[in-house]
């Protein structure tokens, strides 16, 4: 018996994110849908405030929604335990920080293969696939330099490499840019680019119009609501 | 988990001086406990063989003997007759106050004492040269001596030109029949174990003015039935004396039994204080471990994005804790040992660190690790990820 292979890679329906601050009820999300195909290349866009880093935390399973659906592939990621989480973010995300977040006492190599450390692969196997990442980043060379030897755009590759290594569903940036100069980061979103042509699924987050129309769909979130979901023409024609 | 392993010691390797100075509580708790133990052991053997060498299976009786009440030999040699499947050796034991002289030297240190044709065999002695006092000694009551290879050699020149020589003791001459074999072999000095004349007890009585010898030993066919004997022994003077402040029975293996134990419940004492020592060292450890938790809050919120369990962070904090306590063990019993072994030698005992006190000492090291790490572990793997990123 063959199951329909679930379309979208993401399904979120009616998702809030409710909690309490100084008494008060902050509504992060409020009622937000939002549908995710494979190989789209989607900037999540927002003012600081908004809610976008709240989705961003939901649809990486670092949280759960108060209340709502969230498919990630076909799985009911919305009623998960820690552990269960931790084993969708581990096979199915792949990270990328404003902060890149790479640990400064360990190699380059030995970053990228942290993923798949806590996914148990064996030494071979790791090895492989992080210098595989890296080659593809295009930093094989640095595999045994370390993170406080290598320039920001740099940093920012291996820690692209790390979220390829787990081979994920999903690349999911935040602020990918935010601390670079502007010509890295042309460089960073052209990467993100190519390897979305490759047929990666890529979200970007961020609070930059700019950056967001690099991308193909825009949703932007303003005040908990998403309040405009379509083609980067479209949203860049009204910014 | 071996991954795990080389990153708690790259974490520590990193950090070398807070490191080793939690790991100072540890090895100063462990080498205390390895030496207080050594130490005790070490001494505990000495003392045991001391006492072997006197012998652990003789019981020595003293007597007051008054007009009214006493026990002569002969009763005590019935006695010992009735007994032989107890005892195996007995000897009268007569002190002789006076000392030795040979030629004008006074041998002061020698001691004299008036023992029975049984001594050696109670002893163990062997003969150097000559013969040991016979029972016809006895009976003739011969002034007849044997002497210590020391003494010997010393005023004699050697133990065969020491036979058939004379030396006086109180006044009386007396000559010498025999020598006995060395028997300390790396110490030949005055007042050392080779250093004593033996007469017979009969002559000694005479001497001192008394005519029953008012000390005794036995010697028992083994350390099994020292307190059979001893029961048997002081029944039978409880006949005779009816008052048993009138006799004192007290057997060789008793008091090494007593004396062993109260080293053994000082020992356990102490080690109780060194324990506490290890104690306090785990709360360093403890201690440590929570800063390095809220230090490195943002790496923890890192891995936890990238899929690490709260398990990987438990078994990864636990096990840097565990790490840092054995090594500190590890060094804490080196330490322990080179320390027990200089302490022993400037005491004069051989005092080896015990396989069980190197093994416990170790086994509590990683039982520290574990327990006082497990609170920072626990913290660290509950730590929210998202939060934990936007820390620092």
């Amino acid at each position: 018996m063959t199951e329909a292979k679930s379309e979208h890679l993401i399904e979120m329906q009616d998702i809030c994110k409710f909690y309490e601050l100084g008494g008060e009820t902050v509504r992060a999300n409020d009622g937000i849908n939002l549908i995710v195909d494979r190989g789209e290349f989607l900037s999540i866009v927002g003012k600081s405030g908004s809610g976008k880093s709240t989705l961003m935390n939901i649809i990486g399973a670092l949280d759960v929604p108060t209340s709502g659906t969230y498919l990630l592939g076909g799985e009911d990621v919305g009623g998960m335990n820690d552990n269960q989480l931790a084993d969708i973010r581990n096979r199915m995300i792949g990270f990328v920080f404003q902060q890149y977040n790479l640990l400064p006492k360990l190699s380059v190599r030995e970053n990228v293969e942290l993923p798949l450390l806590y996914a148990h692969a064996g030494r071979k196997e790791r090895t492989e696939r992080a210098m595989q990442a890296l080659e593809r980043v295009g930093l094989a060379d640095k595999k045994d330099s370390f993170p406080n030897q290598l320039s920001g755009g740099q940093q920012q590759r291996v820690s692209i490499a790390r979220a390829l290594a787990g081979r994920p569903s999903l690349l999911l940036a935040d602020e990918p840019t935010g601390a670079l100069d502007s010509r890295t980061s042309g460089q960073i979103i052209e990467f993100f680019r190519e390897l979305n042509e490759e047929g990666n699924t890529v979200i970007m987050i961020t609070h930059d119009n700019s950056i967001a129309v690099q991308a193909r769909r825009v949703a932007r979130i303003t005040d908990g609501k998403k309040d405009f979901d379509g083609k980067v023409e479209d949203y860049a024609r009204n910014i | 988990m071996l991954e795990t392993f080389s990153l708690a010691l790259k974490s520590i390797w990193s950090n070398k001086l807070r490191s080793f100075l939690t790991m100072l509580g540890i090895i100063i708790g462990v080498a205390s406990v390895i030496i207080l133990v050594s130490l005790v052991n070490g001494y505990m053997s000495y003392m045991t063989e001391s006492f072997t060498s006197m012998g652990t299976n003789q019981i020595s009786v003293e007597l007051v003997n008054i007009s009214t009440r006493y026990v002569t030999e002969d009763q005590m040699y019935e006695f010992y007759d009735e007994h032989r499947d107890i005892f195996i050796q007995m000897t009268p034991s007569v002190r002789v106050s006076g000392i030795a002289k040979v030629g004008s030297t006074q041998l002061s240190a020698t001691s004299v004492s008036g023992v029975s044709e049984e001594y050696t065999d109670m002893k163990g002695y062997e003969m150097e040269s000559g013969r040991f006092i016979s029972y016809s000694d006895i009976v003739s009551r011969q002034k007849v001596a044997v002497i210590g290879y020391y003494d010997a050699c010393e005023y004699f020149g050697s133990p065969d030109n020491a036979i058939g020589e004379k030396l006086k003791i109180n006044g009386y001459a007396f000559t010498v029949v025999g020598v006995v074999k060395r028997q300390d072999e790396d110490d030949l000095e005055e007042g050392g174990s080779d250093d004593f004349c033996l007469i017979p007890y009969s002559v000694a009585l005479k001497m001192s003015r008394s005519s029953i010898p008012s000390s005794y030993t036995f010697a028992t066919v083994d350390t099994e039935v020292s307190e059979q004997a001893v029961t048997l022994i002081e029944n039978f003077l409880e006949e005779t004396y009816k008052n048993d402040n009138l006799y004192t029975v007290t057997a060789m293996s008793e008091l090494l039994d007593s004396l062993n134990s109260m080293i053994s419940m000082l020992s356990l004492l102490l080690g109780g204080i060194a324990g506490i020592s290890l104690l306090v060292a785990g709360v360093g450890v403890m201690n440590i471990m929570l800063v390095s938790v809220t230090e490195r809050t943002r790496e923890i919120g890192i891995r936890k994005a990238l899929g690490a369990r709260r398990s990987a962070i438990m078994s990864q904090f636990v096990i840097e804790a565990a790490v840092t306590s054995v090594l500190g063990g590890i060094m804490g019993i080196i330490v322990g040992g080179l320390m027990s072994g200089f302490i022993g030698t400037l005491i004069g005992i051989s005092a080896p660190p015990t396989l069980m006190a190197i093994m416990v000492s170790f086994g509590v090291s990683v039982a520290i690790g574990l327990i006082f790490g497990y609170m920072p572990a626990n913290r660290a793997a509950k730590l929210n990820p998202i939060d934990a990123l936007r820390s620092e």
